[in-house]
Formats: structure tokens, C-alpha cells, sequence
């Protein structure tokens, strides 16, 4: 009988390597599949199973993390929600994150690796980091001045200080409480139903991801291209151009809002905003050059973060004559984002430079040791600095004397250029009215702050919409909070 | 010249203390990670564990002294993490705390393990209850019918706050009537017969009836209750035992054949089955339909979460497979928490249990208590391998307990007394006379029935 036992035993061995050969192959090698397995709760207990790290402005949290006691634990809060929500966007249990809680998720979450000081161990022991914080360079008095500016009406604005790249304000209206989004439950899904479904789309975030057709402020850029061809050597030289002027090739003709533009200097149609002179000039310039221009600018670009993604802004290369001239002049397919034209502003305020706008200043972790720490960086040389020099001038005057009053500051240089954007099926839509400006305190080398501004604003009167009426006013209230907070760039 | 037997009760005692300690530090480990503090009743606890484990030590000293040194200490020490297990799911559940039941249950098992090592003087005694083991068998099988289903499965008494599944002490006894009766027509069953084939000789009717007869019955018995792994369980004992008995290879090959197609009627019939069998063919089935991962998929996600070096105790999530997470799918908090490695450790636990049954069937002489050793330690081992090997996917999923570990008063009490019979049986086999030798030499004390082998 000893034979058979033997046998049996054999048998029962064989069962254990069955056992043992199949938890190693759910446990270690197809492990993998089965954590990835969106089903599978463990990822997201996990994510939620300490705090998350908090993001600053001016060293100040404005977000926060609650303990719920629930299966996904901690939940995010946000203070002064409606506010920062472009800055930060939410983080949900349910929708994911976006923006800076989207960006910087890995160390705010606590995965970053960056944050253990050693891997190895942690890999072994499987203990999470606590969550980092990452701190902005945004300014609470510059976006308050912002958002209060727009006082809901739809629109955004973006501030930058043009030496640095730093991003001082992101406001983007109407705005939301991401705390609505965080954590579970029936109100949670309510909230986001709502939200989607709120005709003045709250959630989007028109600073970053919304392009517009920039209008007159684009002629910024066509003046750059301009001057840096050559095609324009004295500024209060009269141009060669007609009122009405007819667009090449075409029978239709374009005419201005404002008188004296035929012939007029290139500071008389900067200053009065001159649709002639720039469509023209812009044609004269010749694809190339205006396409080239755009570019140097941002234009074209993608993947631009700041870390956020920002919405690429667009200048029509497959264009004939025409279309070349009406994209001069910001229409057409010209379209551009808040932030893109803030940084056109930045650029004349900067010398030429296009400084890479940054929102995070530096990261550190959850008990305030650096993690990493951003420092300026340009992008591109926009144009010459004597050009830069020659738009500051141009800037500078729509101010002192054209369409750009309502933005002086006393004693402050202050340079800007309004604009008014047609747009819609026959331009039959409420035209969106912009503001880009810099402004530099006297007695500093460099601008303090760069602002675009963009209201769109569909209740107003017609008429009263103009980048001057609407735009420029808060403008000058966001650039004044930034002149009367000292700047506390080191880099 | 006289030679003496090793009793090993030291051995025994010192691995039995190190059984103790080890699910205390699990114990402390549980409350270190969920609390950051020991828990309060560590040491209460521990002293319970102990003073349960020194008193079957006791008894195993004094009643069994030639007894196998690893059984007890594998049993205390298996009990003893199942308890941590479930301490630590109760964590999760404050409404439905299961611990200290079970602490009960197995100061019941513990007790009954006790009594039967004092009781029972020689395994053979068992022989004249063959008959009587199979009619209380059948009785323990057929009476759960009469109470309400639970969960689908008609295995429960409920009196009182109390549930019994009486199906548990029913392998016990099975065992017993099968070693029992085959070891009296073992001569009968391998040489009578006609011959099919040239391998396949089949044995008369008047021997194998019967026992065909009681298996058909209770495999009958629980295809009503719907409780397919005790069926399996009952299945593979019979045809384990039948094999040690006979020999016979071809009447496993005829059994398994006709399993086969027995598994095949019930898997393509029965829809709680054939539910079971989809869900271990298809896993994530329900996922893909918008359900929600089922338990299995649960069972496999907290497997593979635990990787090699696991989460740690009171780490995982293995509460994510909701109902039956600390009975059925026991296993896979082990799994999650303690990893491949743990996971292992608990297997081999389990083949050392089992493989100390089987050397104790090979030492013994009298087939009786071969095939009850045999039997007792083949329960264990099939046990293991229907629910481990449902709850990690390599088998369909049928509702078992995991010896030791798993929530069940009724399973961990049957599985003291499986511990308790092994015992008392490794005793009788280390302290029997070597083979070869007289009898009449004197290896020590003299032994009840060791006169009639």
C-alpha cells in the first residue's frame, strides 16, 4: 500500500506546485495587468489616501485637503475658489484634475520621485511621500484687481511681468469652485452636470485654452514684422496707403472707423488704430515675413506649458492676398489666446525677448524642502530691440493721446494697444474688445507688468464695446496692483 | 538492547511557543499600521492564544508523547494568523466584528482536539463506528434541506444566535466509514472481479456497491445543497482512498472520467454552476458589461496588488471583495497583505500538515489507520487546493473554507479535530515496535490494541 501513499503524495505535491506556479503568475507577472485594470479601485484609494499637497500664492494655501473618512479619503477644498480655479483647476475624486492640479499631480499627489529621498526603500516598503506643495508666482492683489475687473461678465485676463515670465494673475470669467468637483456623491455629479451645462461655461478657462481673434491688437505684431523688414523706416513717415483700401485680388474694400487714415504715418495709424495701413502693410510684408513674425511671437507653436497646456494661437499660413491682409489686422483665422497676447505685450516691454510664462515658481515637498525651482528662460527673440524700442514708443503713445486713455496711470509709463474683434457668421456676433498694455515705474529698467485683457461681453451695447471702453480699464487696475506690490522676482 | 523512540515534545513546545508569538506580532503589526498604537488586548490575546496552545501541548505530552512534533505547532500557528486575518477585516467592518467568534470557535476546536487526544486511546476503535460515522454523515448532510437557504446554498443549521454547517463534521466521518470500510474489502476489492480490457478490472458488486451507493448519495445530497466543493472534496477523498486501498489506476481513470462529464452536466445545467464556470473562464466579464468587477475579479485585483513582498498587514484592500471577504476569500487578504512570499509560507504550512499525515500513513502498519491518515491529510490538502485554487483563478470558484484560516466556527472545530486525530494517529505509528523486530522486544510501555496488530 506504501506504493499507492507514495503515489497520492505525489499527486498531493503536484497540486501545491499548481497553486504555487499559478499566485505567482496573478501576483508577479501578470500583477501588472491586473493593477492597471481600470476596475480596480486600488489605484485611486491610494491616490486619495493621504493629503494632497497644497499650491501657494504668496506662500498662502489655497487649496486644502479634508478627510472625509470614506473609501477615497481625502477630499480637496479650495479657499477663495472662484478665483484661483484657471490657476489651480480642481482635483476630483471623480473627474480627474486639470490646470496646475492636473500639471504638478505627480507631486501634489506625493509620486513624484522626486520627493523620496530614497526610491530603492521606498519601492520596497511601499510607503507613499507625503504630498509636496507647489508654490506660483501668481500675485493675490493682481488677481483680485483682475477678477474684480471683469466683475463676471465673460472674458479673461493674463498678467505677466515680461523680465521673468512669470505669470502674475490667470483670471478667467465666469468662474466656478472647483471644491464643488471634489470628492463623491450625488453632488458631485450634480455640479459637474451643471457646470456643463451652464451656457456662460464656467469651467472653461479662457486665459489659457480659449483663442480669439485678437483684432487690433495683433497689429502689434504687424508692426514688429514690419519694421524689422525695413518696410517702414520712419515712423512718422507717411505709408502709401488708400481709404478705403481694396483688398488685393478682391473687389471688397476695407475702411476704418476713425478719419485721417490715408497716407497716415505709422505712429498717426498705431495710435488710431488704422485698419488700412496695417491690412496693407501686412500684405506688402508678404506671407513669409508675417507668417515668420507670428511665429517668433507664439503663433504656431503647440505645446506650450506653463505648466499648465495653453491653447496653441493661430496665424492662417494657406492664405491668398487677401486673407494675408485681413490676418494682419487680427481677423480672419487669427486667433490668439489671452496669455499668447499678454506675452506680444511682454515682448515690446522686454526688449524683443519672449520670456517663457511660467506659473510655478518652485516645488518643494511637504515639509518645505526644495524640490526644484524654475528660472527665466527665453523662448525667442521676437524682434530687434531696436524695433522693441520703436513699439514701445508707438505703446506708449495710444496711451498718452489714442485710443488707450482709460489705461493711464499717473506717473507710471504705460504702453498699450486696444482692439476690437469682428467676428461671427457676417461679423454678426458681439465683438470682443481687447486691451493688452505694459506699464514700468519710472527710474527701473524693465516693465514692471504685461496685461492682455479680453471681455466679451454679449449683454453690452454694440457700440460701447471697444477695447478702450471695456478692456483698458482693467487693465490699468491690474497693472496698478502689480506696480503697488514690490516685485519679489529674484530670477 | 533497547532503543529508544525520540519524543520530540520539546521540539514541539518550542515551536509551538514560536506559533504563538508569530500571530501575536501580527496582531500588534495590524494595530501598528492602522492605529500607529499595539492594540490594547495584545497581550490578553496572546495570553488566550498561549495558554490554549500550552494546554493541547499538555495534553499531546501526556496522551501522545510519540506524537509528530510539527502538527500542533502548524495548526496553532495556522489558527492563530487566520485570527489576525480576520481581526484585521473586522477593521474595516466595524459593524460585523467576526474575531471574537471565531476566538470562540477555536477555544471549541482546541478543546475538542483535547478531548479527543484524551479520549481516544487508539485510533482503532474508530473501526466499530463505521457504520454508525455513515448514518450520522448522511443525517449531518440531509438536514441542513430543511433550513433556509443562504447565500444560495442549503448548508446551514441556524439555532439561536449560533449557524452550524454540519457538512464539515461529515468529512470527518466519511473518512472514517471510507478508510474504515475499505481496509476490511481491500483484499476483496483488488482481487475479485471480472477484467475489461487488460488494466481495467473491475470488482463485485457486493463489495463496491455500498460504497458507491453512500458516495452517489452524498455527492447527491450536497448537488442539492448546492454546495459544490464539499461535493468536489468528497469526490477526490473517495477516489484518493479507493486508490491507496486497490491500487487500481484504472478505476481513477474511469472516476475522473466519469467526474469529467459528471462537471461537464452540472457546469452546462445548473445555472449557479455554470455561473461559477463562466466567471473563471471569463473573470472580468461583468467589468467589460458595466457591472462592476465581481468577487473573483476582486479576489485576483487584491492578489496581484500584494506582489512579492505584499502591502503589509492592515495595508491592502482586500475588503474591496465585500461579502464573504473573510471566509471564502480569506486567502486573498493573505495574498494582498503578506504577498507571494507570505502566500507561500501559508501553503507550505498547509503541505507540511499534510505531508506529516502521509508519512504518519506510511509508518503505520494497520490499513485502517493508514487510509484514516491518509484520508484525514487528503481532506486537508483538497481543501486547500479547491479554494485556493478558485480564489486565484486556476479552478472555478466554489465555496469552501480555508482550513484554519477562514471565518466558520463549524470548519475550524472540524479541522482541530482532523489535527487531533493525525495526532493521536503519528503516535501510535512513532511508538510502535521498528519493523522487523519482535514483538515480544519491549520499545516501551505497553499500548491498548497494540497486542491485536
Amino acid at each position: 500500500m506504501s506504493r499507492y501513499i507514495r503515489h497520492a503524495a505525489a499527486f498531493c505535491a503536484l497540486l501545491l506546485v499548481a497553486l504555487l506556479v499559478n499566485a505567482t503568475r496573478v501576483q508577479v507577472l501578470d500583477a501588472e495587468t491586473y493593477d492597471d485594470n481600470p476596475a480596480n479601485r486600488r489605484r485611486a484609494i491610494e491616490r486619495f489616501h493621504q493629503p494632497r499637497g497644497d499650491i501657494l500664492v504668496e506662500g498662502r494655501p489655497v487649496t486644502g485637503s479634508k478627510d472625509t473618512g470614506e473609501q477615497l479619503r481625502y477630499e480637496r477644498t479650495y479657499r477663495d475658489g472662484p478665483l484661483y480655479a484657471p490657476v489651480t483647476g480642481f482635483s476630483s475624486q471623480v473627474y480627474g484634475t486639470t490646470f496646475l492640479e492636473h500639471a504638478e499631480d505627480a507631486l501634489l499627489s506625493g509620486t513624484d520621485p522626486m520627493l523620496a529621498p530614497l526610491p530603492l526603500w521606498h519601492d520596497l516598503t511601499r510607503t507613499r511621500s507625503p504630498g509636496g506643495d507647489v508654490a506660483t508666482t501668481v500675485r493675490a492683489a493682481v488677481q483680485r484687481a483682475a477678477h474684480a475687473g471683469l466683475g463676471g461678465r465673460k472674458g479673461a485676463v493674463a498678467a505677466l511681468e515680461p523680465g521673468t515670465g512669470r505669470i502674475l494673475a490667470l483670471v478667467s470669467s465666469p468662474s466656478y469652485d472647483p471644491g464643488r468637483l471634489a470628492g463623491t456623491g450625488a453632488g458631485v455629479t450634480r455640479a459637474w452636470e451643471r457646470l456643463n451645462a451652464d451656457p456662460g461655461r464656467p469651467m472653461l478657462n479662457r486665459a489659457l485654452r480659449q483663442t480669439y481673434p485678437p483684432g487690433s491688437t495683433f497689429k502689434v505684431v504687424t508692426a514688429a514684422a514690419a519694421l524689422d523688414a525695413g518696410l517702414v523706416t520712419d515712423l512718422d513717415a507717411p505709408t502709401d496707403s488708400p481709404d478705403p483700401y481694396t483688398l488685393p485680388g478682391t473687389a471688397t474694400r476695407l475702411s476704418n472707423e476713425v478719419s485721417g487714415c490715408e497716407d497716415a504715418s505709422l505712429r498717426y495709424a498705431f495710435q488710431w488704430s488704422c485698419n488700412t495701413v496695417f491690412a496693407k502693410l501686412g500684405a506688402d510684408a508678404g506671407l513669409g515675413t508675417m507668417a515668420a513674425a507670428a511665429r517668433r511671437f507664439g503663433f504656431n507653436t503647440p505645446g506650450l506649458t506653463v505648466p499648465s497646456a495653453v491653447a496653441t494661437s493661430t496665424f492662417a499660413t494657406s492664405v491668398d492676398r487677401a486673407q494675408l491682409a485681413l490676418s494682419a489686422i487680427g481677423q480672419y483665422d487669427t486667433r490668439a489666446t489671452p496669455l499668447q497676447m499678454a506675452m506680444v505685450a511682454a515682448a515690446v516691454a522686454g526688449g524683443g525677448y519672449v520670456k517663457a510664462p511660467r506659473l510655478v515658481d518652485r516645488t518643494t515637498t511637504g515639509s518645505g524642502d526644495a524640490v526644484g525651482a524654475t528660472a527665466a528662460r527665453t523662448l525667442r527673440q521676437a524682434m530687434g530691440p531696436r524695433t522693441a524700442a520703436r513699439l514701445r514708443e508707438l505703446m506708449t503713445d495710444v496711451v498718452e493721446e489714442g485710443t488707450g486713455g482709460n489705461a493711464a496711470i499717473p506717473g507710471v509709463t504705460v504702453g498699450g494697444k486696444t482692439g476690437t474683434a469682428q467676428h461671427g457668421f457676417g461679423n454678426a456676433g458681439t465683438p470682443y474688445a481687447w486691451f493688452v498694455s505694459w506699464a514700468q515705474r519710472p527710474r527701473e529698467l524693465e516693465a514692471a507688468v504685461a496685461v492682455a485683457v479680453v471681455v466679451e461681453d454679449a449683454a453690452a451695447d454694440r457700440a460701447d464695446i471697444s477695447g478702450g471702453g471695456s478692456a483698458a480699464p482693467i487693465a490699468r487696475e491690474v497693472m496698478r496692483a502689480a506696480l503697488a506690490t514690490p516685485s519679489r522676482s529674484g530670477d | 538492547m533497547e532503543v529508544r523512540v525520540p519524543r520530540r515534545r520539546g521540539t514541539e513546545l518550542a515551536l509551538t511557543v514560536a506559533a504563538v508569538l508569530l500571530p501575536v506580532y501580527g496582531y500588534c503589526d495590524v494595530g501598528l499600521a492602522r492605529n500607529g498604537s499595539v492594540p490594547p488586548g495584545a497581550a490578553g490575546y496572546g495570553a488566550g492564544l498561549g495558554l490554549l496552545a500550552l494546554l493541547a501541548h499538555l495534553a499531546v505530552r501526556l496522551r501522545a508523547p510519540y506524537a509528530d512534533p510539527l502538527l500542533l505547532p502548524i495548526a496553532v500557528l495556522l489558527n492563530g494568523l487566520g485570527l489576525v486575518l480576520i481581526y484585521r477585516l473586522d477593521l474595516e467592518t466595524p459593524g460585523d466584528r467576526a474575531a471574537p467568534t471565531q476566538l470562540v470557535w477555536s477555544t471549541i476546536g482546541v478543546g475538542l482536539c483535547v478531548a479527543v487526544v484524551v479520549a481516544l486511546r487508539d485510533h482503532r476503535l474508530l473501526r466499530r463506528y463505521a457504520y454508525l460515522s455513515v448514518v450520522a454523515a448522511l443525517v449531518l448532510m440531509i438536514v441542513p434541506i430543511f433550513f433556509p437557504a443562504v447565500n444560495g446554498a442549503r448548508i446551514w443549521i441556524r439555532a439561536g444566535g449560533l449557524s452550524i454547517q454540519p457538512g464539515e463534521f461529515a468529512k470527518i466521518l466519511l473518512a472514517v466509514f471510507f478508510a474504515s470500510y475499505l481496509a476490511a474489502n481491500r483484499a476483496a476489492l483488488t482481487t475479485t472481479g471480472r477484467t475489461l480490457w487488460r488494466f481495467v478490472q473491475l470488482p463485485t458488486g457486493r463489495v463496491l456497491g455500498p460504497v458507491v451507493t453512500i458516495w452517489l448519495l452524498s455527492v447527491g445530497v450536497l448537488v442539492l445543497e448546492r454546495d459544490l466543493g464539499t461535493s468536489l472534496l468528497f469526490f477526490g477523498l473517495f477516489v484518493i482512498l479507493l486508490y491507496v486501498a486497490t491500487g487500481r489506476a484504472g478505476w481513477i481513470a474511469v472516476g475522473l472520467l466519469l467526474a469529467a462529464a459528471g462537471a461537464y452536466a452540472v457546469g452546462s445545467l445548473e445555472p449557479h454552476v455554470h455561473g461559477r464556470v463562466q466567471d473563471w473562464l471569463h473573470p472580468f466579464a461583468s467589468i467589460e458589461a458595466g457591472r462592476g468587477p465581481n468577487q473573483l475579479a476582486q479576489s485576483l485585483f487584491a492578489f496581484a496588488a500584494g506582489g512579492v513582498l505584499g502591502t503589509g498587514l492592515g495595508h491592502g484592500d482586500s475588503i474591496l471583495i465585500g461579502f464573504a471577504a473573510k471566509s471564502d476569500f480569506i486567502l486573498a487578504t493573505a495574498g494582498e497583505e503578506l504577498g507571494l512570499t507570505g502566500l507561500t509560507a501559508i501553503f507550505l504550512l498547509y503541505a507540511l500538515l499534510v505531508e506529516r499525515g502521509y508519512r504518519t500513513g506510511l509508518v503505520l502498519r494497520d490499513p485502517f489507520g493508514q487510509l484514516l491518515a491518509i484520508g484525514l491529510a487528503s481532506i486537508v490538502a483538497l481543501q486547500v487546493f479547491v479554494i485556493a485554487g478558485g480564489v486565484t483563478g486556476l479552478i472555478p470558484l466554489t465555496g469552501m473554507a480555508m482550513p484554519f484560516l477562514a471565518q466558520g466556527g463549524s470548519s475550524v472545530v472540524t479541522n482541530w479535530i482532523i489535527v487531533a486525530l493525525l495526532i493521536r494517529l503519528s503516535d501510535s505509528a512513532r511508538s510502535q515496535p521498528p519493523a522487523g523486530e519482535c514483538a515480544g522486544q519491549d520499545a516501551g510501555p505497553p499500548r491498548p490494541g497494540e497486542r491485536a496488530a
